[in-house]
């Protein structure tokens, strides 16, 4: 029964960080880049929704315009932060530039909201309700973060394979030159999955702020680097990868939780993470190196 | 025309007469009472900083892989000196130096146990990877309250951190990064970072002389790590998370991958900047973001590219140049 409980958690807690992942991977994949600007995306999604929910309107039009105001913010970090660099910047360069990035967003939202915590209003956005299934209490935020992460994520599927800009995208993660020379738009696509990355970081900012009810300038971190050790477990570039390494981690920390292991979470998310670099370097779904001598 | 060189021994001349005259001045103003307690504290730190950045170069910039867990081995080196320096096995300058070689050696030993799987990977796998093991032993210095304190952390750690004998060490470890690096063993890594394949194809051991830049590199790390125990007086595991390492990696990247004086500039300017920028206090950190974002669109290489500073190469070229002036006044007469 506790191990149920726990599996639900950790279901909550895995789909949160595979919509996160998602983003991360979804940019490697095209531009071979590690957004750590990423994570901080989700604290601005975070802040949007909390100052639209105080000023009294629905709660869905604070979801809406968190995850619109995230898509935005990642497109102005693309064209502002990383294309003035060129398409043959060095990748160390824009790795420098991410961090810059995220180091100003933090310190933006530390000088407007000051450093202190805020609380979230999460029942205004999925009210505190809890079923009791078989003696064991689920809440109804668990079934909708799961329900709402799995239908984002089949949008996605659908739209990477069902739509010429999907199939778009796909070009160019596998062959950027190729794509480039049947036509495709490559700055144009490159913007639009930083969009699509950054809207599904926002539905999980709003999720996360339902399950961690606090905003704060540093939110981001932790979520946004154990969102990266998702997708690089799944196979950093791959989507159903980031899905599988999101729910893996998820449902470790909730076993390692209920293990009495709460201090040691972050060692063992790490450790798992580096023990699946060394068996097979590129994650659980990522494609297998051929090394050219 | 001869081209005028200055001899070795001269050399070595120049370059320890300008250290000592360095060293005696620094030493100097920091006694005198010149200088506020926090701008003491602050040259303190830009020395540790400065160690660390130069280290981190070695695998950064010299051997061309992407760490992020130096401070990682720079919290061994921290708690293995404090934890030396606490338990008073030796007494007086015995102790002091002791702590530092042991904190260095420790983090050395870390770095060889986690270079050895870790250099199987490359590029960004390496970095994570790295990334990972940072987070790994911070966690578990916060779960061994035993050894390490945990999160409280460790208090009353001698305070051994100070001015002569920290720059002495940022010396000494300018010096041997850079001797390694004109030996052979060091031409063995630059030829790893311009192409491996090549170099292993020339008989190059590259696990050895990866592990070996990846020891040497965390060797200081954690020396710099001892200084820091032994400037605060007391250790917490929170400061040696993966934005320390971030800003290590920063500050090599904006000096100049592969240029050690890149390195000391960057590390100097970004650790003085916020005593240097005190009025616009709430802005400093937006300022520091940007300025990042704008080299990196503008400057990739960072700020020196791998140029390197030699006074007497300075000297030589000015020695040439009145040398042919002198030449063509006697073609005139």
């Amino acid at each position: 029964m506790l191990l149920f409980a726990q599996l639900v958690n950790g279901l909550q807690l895995g789909s949160i960080y595979a919509l996160i992942a998602l983003g991360y991977s979804m940019v490697y994949g095209i531009i071979k880049l590690l957004n750590f600007a990423h994570g901080d995306v989700i604290m601005v999604g975070g802040y949007i929704s909390l100052m639209i929910i105080a000023t009294g309107t629905h709660p869905m039009v604070a979801v809406v315009m968190a995850v619109v105001g995230c898509a935005l913010l990642a497109v102005m970090i693309y064209r502002l932060a990383y294309v003035p660099q060129g398409p043959t910047a060095p990748r160390l360069s824009l790795l420098i530039a991410a961090i810059g990035v995220s180091m100003l967003l933090q310190n933006l939202a530390q000088l407007i909201f000051s450093a202190n915590i805020h609380s979230f209003p999460a029942n205004d956005i999925i009210p505190m309700v809890i079923y009791s299934v078989g003696g064991v209490n689920i809440s109804l935020a668990s079934i909708m973060t799961i329900v709402s992460a799995v239908s984002s994520m089949a949008g996605l599927t659908l739209l990477v394979h069902k739509t010429k800009t999907g199939q778009a995208m796909l070009a160019v993660s596998e062959d950027t030159g190729a794509a480039q020379l049947m036509g495709v738009n490559v700055r144009s696509i490159v913007t639009f999955t930083f969009a699509i990355g950054a809207g599904l970081a926002g539905i999980g900012s709003i999720l996360y702020c339902v399950r961690f009810p606090i905003v704060s300038p540093m939110m981001g971190a932790l979520p946004g680097l154990k969102a990266f050790v998702a997708a690089v477990l799944g196979g950093i570039g791959s989507i159903p990868g980031a899905m599988i390494g999101g729910f893996a981690i998820g449902l470790f920390e909730a076993l390692v939780n209920s293990a009495g292991l709460s201090t040691w979470t972050d060692g063992i998310v790490f450790a798992i993470l580096i023990v699946v670099l060394l068996v097979r370097p590129t994650g659980f779904m990522g494609p297998s190196m051929a090394e050219k001598v | 025309m001869k081209e005028f060189r200055i001899p070795m021994p001269a050399r070595y001349g120049i370059n320890l007469a300008l250290i000592a005259m360095f060293l005696i001045t620094g030493n100097g103003v920091m006694t005198s009472g010149m200088l506020s307690r926090a701008q003491g504290a602050i040259v303190i730190e830009v020395g540790i900083f400065i160690i660390l950045a130069v280290s981190l170069n070695v695998v950064a910039g010299y051997l061309g892989q992407l760490p992020l867990g130096h401070a990682g081995f720079m919290a061994v080196g921290a708690y293995s000196a404090a934890i030396f320096w606490r338990s008073d096995v030796l007494s007086g300058v015995p102790s002091i130096i002791g702590g530092l070689l042991v904190a260095g050696l420790m983090a050395a030993i870390f770095g060889i146990i986690i270079g050895i799987p870790a250099l199987r990977l490359k590029g960004d796998y390496l970095a994570i990877i790295t990334l990972g093991f940072g987070e790994i032993i911070r966690v578990v210095i916060i779960n061994l309250p035993q050894i390490t304190g945990g999160t409280p952390g460790l208090l009353n750690i001698p305070r051994h951190t100070n001015f002569l004998l920290l720059y002495v060490c940022v010396i000494i470890t300018c010096a041997v990064i850079h001797m390694m690096m004109k030996s052979r063993h060091g031409r063995a890594i630059l030829s790893l970072r311009e192409n491996e394949i090549a170099a292993e194809s020339c008989g190059v051991k590259t696990t050895y002389y990866k592990v070996m830049a990846f020891s040497l590199s965390a060797f200081f790390a954690g020396v710099a790590g001892a200084f820091y125990a032994g400037t605060l007086g007391m250790l917490t595991p929170g400061p040696f998370n993966f934005m320390k390492s971030i800003n290590i990696l920063v500050m090599v990247v904006l000096g100049g991958m592969g240029s050690m004086m890149g390195s000391v500039i960057a590390a100097s300017i970004l650790t003085a900047l916020p005593l240097l920028m005190q009025g616009l206090n709430d802005y400093r950190l937006i300022i520091y973001a940007l300025m990042l974002i704008i080299v990196m669109i503008f400057k990739p290489s960072g700020l020196m590219g791998t140029y390197d500073f030699s006074l007497s190469r300075i000297l030589e070229k000015a020695g040439n140049w009145m040398m042919t002036r002198g030449d063509k006044k006697g073609g005139v007469a």
